[in-house]
Formats: C-alpha cells, structure tokens, sequence
C-alpha cells in the first residue's frame, strides 16, 4: 500500500492505494468519482480519459502513484457551478451522446483535441483524433458535430476572457 | 406542436446527469459491506470438468467464498431457459441441452463459469481465482456450423443429436418449387451472415444483497427489462419469490439487444449473496463481454429468386442455418426463425417463398438478439439477390426494385406478415435524389479517370418491429406477452409522474415520453417525470428492445393519459360548473369552450386529492394506469444507398456518400430518431466493413478485445444524409413506427452492393475488409 498525494478538480486529495491501482480506480472507489468510466481492458475505447496536468490521457493506462503531485481534471471538474463547460452544452444541444458511457471520457478527449488544435477544425481531423474514443450508439454522427460546435463556442468564450 | 410537443426536436431531459458524470450506472453503486466476485472460466471450448479444487484459494486474503456448480445443482437453482418454443418439421419440439449457471460436469465454450471467488476486494477475488484449480479432460470442439453438422462431429448435448435444435419451414415448398420450374431466369447466392459482438460500452454488472430477516432479495442489474428479470430468476431459476425480489436498472450503459437476456453471472451473485450473507457485486470486464455475452447474427444462407421474363420476382427460396452456439439463450430460437423469414417478402411482392431454418449448436458462446436479431440477415438476403439479379438481369437495379414493390396495403406476405401501410417509392425516390443517383455515371467516370473504382449500392429494407400482439406471439411459440404497462400520476400539485415498463438505455424516453405529456396537457417537460427501471416503483412491464417503446409503451402512457384526463375534466366540470363535454384543455388549465371560465391543472389535481369537493360517487386520487396490447407489429421501411470509391492498389474502401430514408412514421422527437437511425447505420457499416468474430477450429475466440475485434471508429464512418418519408402506422394512435434497429437493418447490404458494384465481383464476404476486397479485385 502507498499513499498517493495528487490534485483532483482541483482540490488536494490524498489515498491509501495498493501499488497496483490504476488511477481510474483511484477516483472510483477512493474518491467516488465515478464519472469516468471503464469500457475495456485494453486502452482502446477512451471511456476513462481524464486530464492529467492539462493534457488528455487515458487513466486506465497510468497507475495512481504515476500521478503522484499531478493535477487531475476530470469529468465532475470541468463545469463552473452550474455552468456547463462549452463542450459539455455542445454535447447536449447536438445530441453528442445517448447511453452516456463513453460520453465522459468523450468530453475530455474533444476538449483537449479543440486546445491542441487552436480552434482550427474540421470534420476529417475531429475523426481522425478521436480514433481513441469508442461509441456503439452513436455512429459518431452527433459527437463529431459537438465537438466542432464547441471549437466555436471554446473560441468565443476565450476571446471574452 | 408547441415547443415541448410531439414532433419538437427537444433537447435530452437526462443529458445533463451523463454531460456532467452523475449517471448511476450499476458499478457507480456502493453497498455497506459489499464484496466482489471474480468468475472462472473455462479455457477450452468443450471439456469435462474431473475435479475443481477450491481449498488453497479459500486461504487467500480476504477471501468470502468459492462456489461451484455443483453446488449451484445442490441447492436446486434452475438452468437457465429458452423462451420461444419452436417446432421442427417433423413435428417434434426443439432440442434444448441442459444449461446451469456454472458447469458442474461439462464446459461447452471457452469462458464458460465453472466456479466464482468472493471477497472483500475485487483484486483479491482475481487474485483468489488464480489459486482455484480446475482440472479438465478435453473434448473435441465443433467451432462453427460446418464442423457441427459433419458426420462424425462433437456431439454437444445428449438432447440434440447431430447438434441439430430445430429444423424448421415455413411458406409453401410446393408452389415455391413450381415459381422456379416456370421461371424465367433463377438468381442464386451464397451468403455468410458474419456473427457479431454487440458489444454496449458499459460491460454487464450486477449487485446482489439479501435481507436475511426480510428472505428479500435486491438485484441491481444492467438489464433493458427488469420485471422480465424478475420474472424468470423467480419463476424458472428457484433463486427469490418474485414478491421477495426487487430488480433495479439504473442507468444502463447501451444495449442493443445483448442486456435482454439474463445471464448466469446475476443468477451467480443474488444466489451468492444469500450463501455468503453479504452483498456481491460483479462487473464484467471487456474480455468476458466478449466472451460471455450473447452474440448476433452468424448464418450460412443458400438463397436463390425467381423472376418471369418480366423480370417479376415468382418465388424465393432460402435455407439457412443458424448458429445458436454452445446453449439456447432466452429468446435465441426466435431470432433465425419468426423474425427472419417472416420478413424474406423485403418491401417486394412475392407470391411464393420457401424458407427452411436448421439452428444448431456449436462450442461457441450462444448467440441472440442483436439490434435487428434475423431482420437483417433477411434484408441482407433480399437486397443482395435483388442488386446481383439486377447485373445477372442487366436492368437498373433501382428500376428492378420499383418494378416488384408492394404498392397496395395491407398486403399479406406469404410469409405470416401482413404489411400495413408504406410507400416503398416514396423512400427510394428520396434517396435517389438525395445522393444524385442520375449524376452517378458521370461519377464513375471521373474516379475511374483518376484511377479509382467508384460503385453504387442500394438497399430497400423492410422490417416488422414494435413488438408484438401477444397472441400472435404466443401462437408461433412466444413464452411471454408482448404488451407493455403504464401509469400515470398526477401528484396534489398537478407534477406527474410517468411510470412505464419499457426501458431507456439510450433512447431518451425521458425526454420523449414526456413530449406526449406536455402535448396533451399543454405543460413544460420538465413538470414530468419519467420512472422506469424499478420493479418495486413500476408495475409488471416487458421493457425494451425489438423497436416498441414507442409503438408499445408510449401508447400505453397515451391510454393512462386518457384514462386520467377523462377524470380531470369531471373534476374540473364540477368545479366549474359546466358540462365535461365542454371541456378543453389548454396551456395545462381546463376550459369551458366559449367561455373564460378555467381551471388550472394543480387545482384539479389538489381537488383530486382534497377529496372535499368531488362529483358525486366519484373516487379521490387522480392516477391511472393501462395495459397497451398491439394489434399489429409496425413496419418501417426506407431505401438506403450508398456511394464509395475502393483504391484497387490497396483494396481499401472509401465512402463518398451514404444517404437514408427512413418511413417511420410519426415522429415523436426528429432529433432523437435521427441519433437512431445513426447509430444503427454505423452497426450495419460495421458488419459489413469491420466487424467479425473468428473461432479457430478448436474454439479459442481469437477475437476477445477491441485490439482484436474492429469497432468502428469515428474514422471509419461518414457523416450520414437523412430523410423522411411519412405514411402514419394505422395500427396505433399516435401513428408511430420504431426506429430503433433501421439502420442495423438496411445498412450492411448497402454497403456491400456498392462496393462489388465498384469492384465488379459480386463475390465479396462480410467484413468487407481490404484484404478481402483485394482479393476480390486481384484473385
């Protein structure tokens, strides 16, 4: 067992964890952050996608103690009280998710895509960036419309900062 | 229409708990002292189990229990059931081999559970298992439909000689065989239905917990029909009375068929929390999905059509055998049967059709409904004979379509349907124009100029869903009923509650169930809620799939909703004054038609449960409830065409254009039906381009990941051009078809017409991959 300190949504946490957790069950089962999901075994479908520091990584694939002193946004993180986050509001008005699964880890790959871009997408690139991110439910059709949605909406927000 | 009303694009109630990561999903649920289970599986596909010894796992840390089969057996809980009878031919009924939830003698396919660890952690329940030793004699495995029925083959169950279940007909085999003496010209094929791995994003999971004082269990489980759970753990499987049994389905993480069945694993956990008087929780992780959930499709389908010298179809003929796998799921014997050869007439006229069904078993993992379940090998069947009869013909496949299309209903197929309405041309002129079908040529003609093969699919579906008048279900076998329950409660303050047996899962019926509320009563949405999930909150319901939560449960809601406006204008009539005939109502206040006099909803309702004021004789409470039977299934219909450009250097698949038209009806939600109908498209792209599974010949499932096994990605999909066509289901009041499993059923045909039509060989396999595709082009 290691105690793991380590920022979450912006707060200080700290868990007793086995050596080998993974940080998706860090936030699971010690911080009852069950937003982020599991959906496989083998860092394919993106349901568990969290920022670390700012950049989108797949929380299945780090332990709890590679996180150690890292910052960790994660689906619960991301609004401003009440107010949606850009892509969260975009994902809604398109109707970007159905069953809802994959539609955290979704959210925080496609913010991190519009930063990584600068605003600049189009279709083609929104699905070649998702290619780690696995709906069965949507055909993607509606995903790829909020995330373009919310490149606009990220932009204007940010112009207004 | 107002704003919230039926046919408004009205933005997801439910979306801003799954946006903002507050879904409940079954794993997102903590009990006070929850233990966890870890399941062993069999590694071989078909062995006898010599002895399982359980004694070093029992002193690992922190280790509950290890059970086995055999005690499964000894405490006399039930195998589970097939619960669509189907008879052979012959006469005789299916042949259904034993299948307990853990084997205590015989494994039949790889991930088979023999026994399960609980412990305090779900590490150390993994970890325990790795310490349970299972000593097995190997048997001879039969992966697949050719290695079952050879001579010689594995036999699977004592029950099914030659591993046949059922060898079925249905059509008249005479005037069949005489269409094809007489015809003009026979078109035949050979089509392998490539099986599938349905493959929701939230992996099954269950929670158990008994109440030892209560004898009372709850069961919080991934399910698209709880009271359908309910029912067959109490009534067949011995495990909690159906009254001392609560099931929960919370939110539940997609479906597509695969989350109707109830699965040895829940059966395991609410049996085990009463051996260990403790909670159990298990929560299946990808590979077990991949090897114990049910699977979709897998047929091997001789098909052959007969036209006169017309070019009108006289007669089909199909045999198809069926891979059922290693044991009878739920409702797997109805899948290859009742809902595909029923639907074999596709949106033609046929007078005359064959078909002959053999399901059989084979050491894989038993395979089931997967959205569409048999109507989409039928579509497939239809509309690849249609297209190659088309090339063999020389005639313009759309041409071909038109000139054998239904135009008159009802129309009785030979095939029990009796289609309702539809306008078959109405849906393939609009796909024609949507994807310029006329500008083609010259299409072609400029990919082919920069070296590119560019072809042109068509795909008419037909499909018969919004499942089913009960009786006719019950006459072809059915062992359930097929309507669906509602209630409606209008609380003191005039809020309601809807309260229904059919299950979203990600269609969004809390959002469109409560369109049909505002639309009658005038209210916003969001003075609606909708309860569904619970059988402890709702009454007896049949849940979701087969496309019916429309045609079915939202019609139930609609006669609840009768039942108590009727109520309410009486109240609000005595109130008033006036005669309830005169009654409207409008913006949620009942009116008296030609006069200003009014009475607010939460009036009615607080006069409802005041009680100090009522008409004479009449009963306080304003909540009603209703039992929807169907008359008749529904029939979607649209044309599906689609456009793609394959690199012959590489064999690679492109698309240029994929276009839908879709009858389905009324329209509830148009935004919702549209994210239908584009997750279906993408199953039916998926069949047909990526999707496969692969058994080697000793049964090993060679693809159990999402390394393994494609998923389509965004990548690999096009954005979609939709439309709609309008002819209203006559067979319920809102005139509503479902649009559930289109997609995944007009789809896959599409794709592959276009891509042999661009390759020009008809002879191309699902997955189309480019592997196969280049070889198709190359030999």
């Amino acid at each position: 067992m290691s105690t793991v300190k380590l920022t979450v949504n912006g707060k200080a946490v700290s868990a007793e964890v086995e050596d080998r957790t993974l940080l998706v069950h860090l936030l699971r089962e010690n911080l009852n952050l069950t937003g982020t999901h599991v959906g496989c075994d083998t860092s394919q479908c993106g349901a568990c996608v969290v920022h670390i520091d700012g950049r989108a990584v797949k929380s299945c694939t780090v332990l709890a103690g590679q996180a150690a002193g890292s910052s960790v946004t994660t689906i619960e993180g991301i609004a401003k009280g009440d107010e949606l986050h850009p892509m969260q509001a975009a994902f809604r008005d398109n109707h970007g998710l159905q069953c809802g699964y994959c539609t955290p880890g979704m959210i925080m790959s496609a913010i991190d895509i519009v930063h990584r871009h600068s605003g600049k997408l189009d279709e083609e690139t929104v699905r070649h960036e998702l290619e780690g991110n696995i709906c069965r439910c949507t055909g993607y059709h509606n995903i790829v419309k909020s995330v373009l949605d919310a490149a606009g909406r990220m932009k204007i927000a940010q112009a207004a900062e | 229409m107002g704003v919230e009303g039926i046919g408004a694009s009205v933005v997801r109630k439910e979306d801003r708990r799954f946006i903002t990561g507050k879904g409940r999903y079954v794993d997102d649920i903590k009990l006070v002292g929850l233990t966890h289970a870890h399941f062993i599986r069999s590694p071989h596909a078909h062995a006898k189990i010599k002895s399982i010894d359980t004694s070093e796992a029992m002193k690992m840390p922190g280790v509950v229990g290890v059970l086995t089969g055999q005690q499964l057996v000894d405490d006399k809980i039930g195998n589970l059931i097939c619960g669509w009878a189907i008879t052979s031919k012959d006469g005789t009924g299916m042949k259904m081999g034993a299948w307990p939830a853990m084997a205590p003698e015989t494994v039949r396919f790889v991930g088979q559970a023999v026994a399960v660890v609980i412990a305090e952690t779900k590490n150390q329940a993994r970890d325990a298992a790795e310490a349970v030793v299972v000593n097995y004699e190997e048997l001879p495995a039969a992966a697949d439909i050719s290695a079952s029925i050879k001579a010689g083959a594995p036999q699977l169950h004592p029950e099914a000689p030659g591993n046949v279940i059922y060898d079925w007909t249905i059509g008249d085999e005479g005037a069949t065989d005489a269409a094809f003496k007489s015809a003009a010209n026979v078109v035949s094929l050979d089509i392998t239905n490539n099986r599938l791995v349905p493959n929701a994003m939230e992996p099954r999971a269950a929670i158990a917990e008994y109440n030892e004082p209560e004898e009372h269990f709850t069961l919080y489980t991934t399910s698209q029909n709880p009271h359908v759970a309910r029912l067959v753990l109490s009534a067949f499987y011995n495990i909690a009375q159906e009254h001392k049994l609560r099931v929960v389905a919370p939110d539940v993480g997609g479906g597509f068929g695969s989350k109707i069945f109830i699965y040895p694993e829940e059966m395991v956990a609410l049996w085990a929390s009463k051996k260990v008087g403790r909670p159990v929780k298990w929560t299946g992780d990808r590979t077990e999905a991949f090897l114990t959930d049910a699977h979709g499709r897998d047929h091997l389908t001789k098909a052959e059509m007969a036209f006169d010298k017309d070019n009108k179809v006289t007669g089909l003929r199909v045999k198809t055998y069926a891979n059922l796998g290693a044991y009878m799921s739920l409702f797997s014997s109805s899948v290859p049967t009742y809902l595909y050869a029923t639907l074999l007439s596709g949106q033609y006229n046929i007078p005359n059709i064959f078909a002959e069904v053999i399901s059989v078993y084979t050491n894989t993992v038993p395979v089931d409904a997967y959205r569409g379940a048999g109507r989409p090998e039928a579509s497939f069947v239809v509309e690849r004979l249609m297209e190659t009869a088309a090339r063999q013909l020389k005639v313009d496949p759309a041409e071909l379509r038109r000139k054998n299309f239904i135009t008159q209903f009802p129309h009785q197929t030979p095939v029990i349907m009796a289609y309702d309405i539809g306008d078959f041309n109405a849906s393939l002129d609009a796909a024609m124009k949507a994807i310029d079908y006329a500008g083609f040529p010259v299409r072609k003609a400029t990919a082919k100029s920069e070296g590119k093969l560019r072809g042109i699919g068509i795909s008419c579906y037909i499909e018969a869903c919004g499942i089913a008048p009960s009786k006719a279900v019950g006459s072809l076998g059915a062992g359930v009923g097929l309507w669906e329950s509602a209630e409606v409660r209008v609380n003191p303050v005039g809020t309601i509650e809807v309260l229904t047996g059919s299950h979203s899962h990600g269609q969004g019926h809390e959002t469109t169930f409560c369109q049909l509320i505002a639309d009658r009563l005038g209210i916003p949405i969001s003075q609606v809620q909708i309860v569904h999930g619970d059988t402890d909150k709702v009454q007896f319901g049949m849940g979701t799939y087969g496309s019916r939560s429309a045609a079915v449960g939202l019609t139930a809601i609609l006669k609840a909703m009768e039942k108590v406006e009727a109520k309410a204008k009486k109240i609000a009539a005595h109130q008033l004054e006036a005669s309830e005939n005169d009654i409207v109502i409008e913006n949620g206040e009942f009116k008296v038609t030609g006069t200003d006099k009014s009475i607010a909803l939460p009036m009615v309702a607080l006069a409802a449960y005041t009680a100090h004021n009522l008409p004479d004789g009449m009963e306080p409470g304003l909540k009603e409830g209703a039992f929807y039977d169907p008359t008749n299934f529904t029939f979607p219909a649209g044309a599906y065409i689609c456009e793609m450009e394959v690199d012959s250097a590489t064999g690679k698949s492109s698309f240029v254009n994929f276009v839908a038209a879709d009858d389905f009806g009324r329209l509830i939600n148009p935004m919702i039906v549209e994210g239908q109908v584009h997750g279906g498209l993408a199953q039916g792209i998926g069949q047909a381009l990526l999707e496969g599974v692969v058994y080697d010949s000793s049964g090993q499932l060679v693809t159990a990941s999402f390394m393994d096994y494609t998923m389509p990605r965004a990548d690999d999909l096009p954005s979609f051009k939709l439309s709609h066509t309008t002819t209203l289901c006559p067979g319920n009041p809102l005139g509503v078809k479902g649009c559930g499993e289109a997609g995944a059923i007009g789809a896959s045909a599409a794709v592959i017409n276009a891509i042999t039509d661009a390759i020009g060989n008809n002879k191309l396999e699902m997955p189309a991959t480019p592997d196969r595709v280049w070889h198709a082009i190359h030999g």
